[in-house]
């Protein structure tokens, strides 16, 4: 079992600072708020080290003080990505060596829904989250078809290009609108690919539950605040792993069974 | 008049072969000028739209739909647009099928009018009439502007330069007006209120105030004078006219910039390729909303924002140094035949060089100067680090000085105030609060170093701002070459010439709005816009 706690400049003194905000003017009473507010956190002693009003209501505050907690390093339970979160540079890479090719990505919103917000904010160069939008890598190839896309025409499209992935986004949920049209694009797909072939299927958007994707016949389901980093890196490990040849004679699982 | 333009600082002077200076605007120039003739033979929707929106068609059937986009698809399914959509409406109007353009588009709306194209009297009846009411609404946008320098009078302007630039974004309005509020009691010039994510890529223009938007608030017309409103309340207050900024920008860039003249905004973001490169909007659509909109602002007295910093956050900084100074250039080009002033001229650039290559601060002021000197008196708008803040909120404190000090002394006009919380919050209060500390020790302690600081005519800083000058001039060069780019400025956007990005002028979206001008168009808005220059 290995315990620690904060590093200040000695072993085990288990010195934070930390910064805040309060609702209050500033006075000796809101220091005193301030004071216990750090308490309350588990710094004992605490230490206002400074204190500066914010205009007639508010004080910002910056405190150092001691924590009594302790770290159990042995029981920090850690929830694994199962894809590596790339750069734009690293998924450029990884593309080009696994692929030779850029990688082609089909994207738009299906059934009646306008909403293409979701679908820019991962597409667009302009991107969200103060990352760039898929458009942005050198080694994805993107076909961004907007609005109201048919499900035939999202087929179409991506045989026509050859797509590696189809990304769709789906905001509007009336009825469960976003369900059904996910469900009916992916029966098309499987309909009109055999397996090995079909694309990569990806829907999007803030009302989906990220663990309904086998429900739903896709490969992979993004909720609320998901980033294009996050989806570009997605892709390309799903991808990557699919292209990687598999000799014959190596006992690795085939990546489709696994998927 | 001369109350609104900045008075231009003390700066040093960066010694530049005059002769490239002059090819390279003449080379802009020679770039820009087909893509003008394209914008004055071809109208779009949304130009047709602002026009009804100046003639004061507002409001929104119950879908949220606007009045305007009805009228003119109405118009459009009837006769088309290649004359334009007053012709048509307004023969309507002169018909008596409605007492006002509000009726005309419910009624047109349900079906319940027929469009033509009149001739002869009928020709000039609708004609004068539109011109009357077009006319009425350019008086209501002069009598804005002069609000506007009244109000400056009345109030003071910024004491200082730069204007110190501060961004609002909850979504919600109601929410924006307060924080609006307190931002400009601690010290902001102008405050910004970002968009909703995805607006630029809806073809109309939301209605009324608005409470939810996507990482910030729609631009409509109600907001807008929500939002002026409350900081005319700030500008008394405080004893300073509080500059509002907002974006003309995306498929309906001519009625943003309308609305804004009308309802007295100060300045409005407005690029001219932003929407090509980082939109995927047709580059057709753009260049002809661009024009328009361009020639509202310089009427409204607004002062527009470029967007030369995005090129940084996709490109790097010094390598792609050379293809902001030629975008400010084509940016200049397009917006003064478009009528507008230098002091108009926000051109926009960025401190975005990597903090870890060696004399990147040198390379900022030389940048920066370059940008100073190439248009003396231009308010240049100088935007803060965004790529290399890296969620070390201590060290990005400390690259926003070095941003705010190099803000100083090259005499930069409008300052967007980093947040060292960039890339990991939307701005807390005290994030704003540790910011505009840090911009006012910087400016106080050395605001006026720029007096002292002459670069050595053969030094580092000089050299790299001749050769980034030599680099646009060859780029340019290579745009306006018949051979490598028979289509010139459009063939270059076609082969991914800025920001990486090929946009070819037949793809993208907004082309289907894109109508080629008949013989016997008519539009009193461009006719008026122009005379009036």
């Amino acid at each position: 079992m290995t315990l620690v706690r904060p590093y200040g400049d000695t072993t085990g003194d288990g010195m934070v600072q930390v910064s805040f905000t309060l609702p209050l003017p500033h006075s000796k009473t809101s220091e005193g708020a301030a004071l216990q507010l750090a308490q309350k956190m588990g710094m004992e002693p605490a230490l206002v080290a400074h204190a500066k009003p914010m205009g007639p209501e508010f004080t910002f505050f910056v405190v150092y003080g001691r924590v009594s907690h302790l770290v159990d390093v042995g029981a920090v339970r850690v929830v694994e990505r199962d894809y590596p979160l790339l750069t734009p540079k690293e998924a450029n890479l990884a593309i080009r060596k696994a692929l030779r090719r850029r990688l082609v990505v089909v994207g738009g919103c299906i059934g009646t829904d306008a909403h293409t917000v979701g679908i820019d904010a991962i597409l667009n160069v302009k991107g969200w989250a103060g990352e760039k939008g898929l458009e942005y890598y050198r080694e994805l190839k993107v076909v961004n078809l907007g609005a109201q896309v048919s499900v035939p025409e999202l087929v179409e499209s991506a045989r026509a290009e050859k797509a590696d992935a189809v990304l769709v986004s789906q905001v509007v949920t009336q009825r469960d609108a976003h369900l059904h049209n996910t469900r009916e694009m992916a029966a098309a797909f499987r309909e009109a690919f055999p397996p090995r072939r079909r694309p990569l299927l990806v829907v999007g958007g803030p009302r989906f539950d990220e663990a309904g994707a086998e429900a739903l016949g896709v490969d992979r389901v993004f909720g609320r605040g998901t980033t294009p980093g996050e989806v570009a890196s997605y892709l390309v490990a799903r991808v990557v792993a699919r292209h990687t040849p598999t000799r014959p004679t190596t006992q690795t699982p085939s990546t489709e069974a696994s998927r | 008049m001369t109350t609104t333009r900045q008075a231009v600082p003390t700066r040093p002077r960066l010694p530049l072969d005059r002769a490239t200076v002059r090819r390279a605007r003449s080379l802009a120039r020679k770039a820009g000028r087909p893509i003008v003739r394209l914008a004055q033979d071809h109208t779009t929707v949304s130009v047709e739209r602002a026009t009804l929106r100046m003639s004061g068609l507002g409001g929104a059937d119950a879908d949220g739909i606007p009045w305007s986009n009805r009228l003119l698809d109405a118009v459009r399914g009837d006769v088309g647009l290649e004359h334009g959509v007053c012709l048509p409406a307004y023969d309507a109007l002169v018909r008596g099928e409605a007492a006002d353009l509000a009726e005309l588009a419910q009624k047109a709306a349900v079906g319940s009018v027929r469009f033509r194209l009149p001739e002869d009297r009928d020709r000039t009846r609708a004609a004068s009439r539109a011109r009357k009411e077009v006319g009425a609404g350019l008086r209501r946008i002069d009598a804005r502007r002069r609000e506007r320098e009244r109000l400056i009078t009345r109030h003071g302007d910024a004491p200082s330069t730069p204007w110190i630039y501060l961004i609002v974004a909850t979504g919600d309005i109601h929410e924006d007006i307060p924080q609006a509020q307190a931002a400009a009691r601690a010290g902001a010039d102008v405050i910004a209120v970002i968009r909703s994510t995805g607006q630029s890529l809806l073809d109309y223009v939301p209605e009324g105030a608005t409470r939810e938007g996507y990482a910030g608030t729609y631009a409509t017309q109600e907001n807008f004078r929500l939002m002026r409103a409350a900081l005319d309340e700030s500008s008394r207050e405080l004893g300073r006219y509080v500059r509002l900024t907002n974006y003309a920008s995306g498929l309906c860039m001519p009625e943003i910039a309308t609305l804004a003249g009308l309802e007295r905004l100060d300045m409005m973001l407005n690029d001219s390729m932003y929407g090509i490169l980082f939109r995927d909007i047709n580059p057709l659509r753009t260049f002809i909303d661009q024009r328009f909109s361009r020639q509202v602002h310089a009427r409204a007295g607004i002062i527009i924002n470029t967007g030369e910093d995005n090129y940084l956050t996709t490109a790097d900084a010094v390598d792609a140094a050379h293809t902001v100074t030629v975008s400010q250039l084509l940016n200049e080009y397009f917006a003064k035949e478009a009528g507008l002033e230098d002091w108009q001229l926000g051109l926009g650039h960025a401190f975005e060089i990597d903090p870890d290559l060696p004399d990147s601060f040198r390379l900022e002021l030389a940048h920066a100067l370059l940008a100073r000197e190439l248009f003396p008196d231009a308010p240049l708008k100088w935007m803060p680090p965004t790529r290399h803040m890296t969620g070390d909120i201590f060290r990005g404190y400390l690259l926003d000085a070095f941003f705010n000090l190099a803000g100083a002394l090259t005499g930069q006009g409008i300052l967007l105030v980093g947040m060292m919380t960039e890339a990991v919050v939307t701005p807390w209060l005290s994030d704003r609060d540790l910011a505009l500390q840090n911009v006012r020790y910087v400016l106080n302690a050395a605001g006026r170093l720029g007096e002292d600081l002459h670069p050595a005519p053969d030094g580092f800083i000089a050299e790299r701002a001749r050769t980034v000058l030599d680099e646009a001039v060859d780029l340019l060069t290579a745009i306006t070459d018949r051979e490598q780019h028979p289509g010139g400025l459009l063939d270059a956007i076609a082969d991914g010439t800025f920001g990486l990005m090929r946009r070819p002028a037949d793809k993208g979206r907004g082309l289907d709005g894109v109508v080629r001008k008949a013989e016997g168009y008519l539009n009193p808005a461009t006719t008026l816009l122009e005379e009036g220059r």
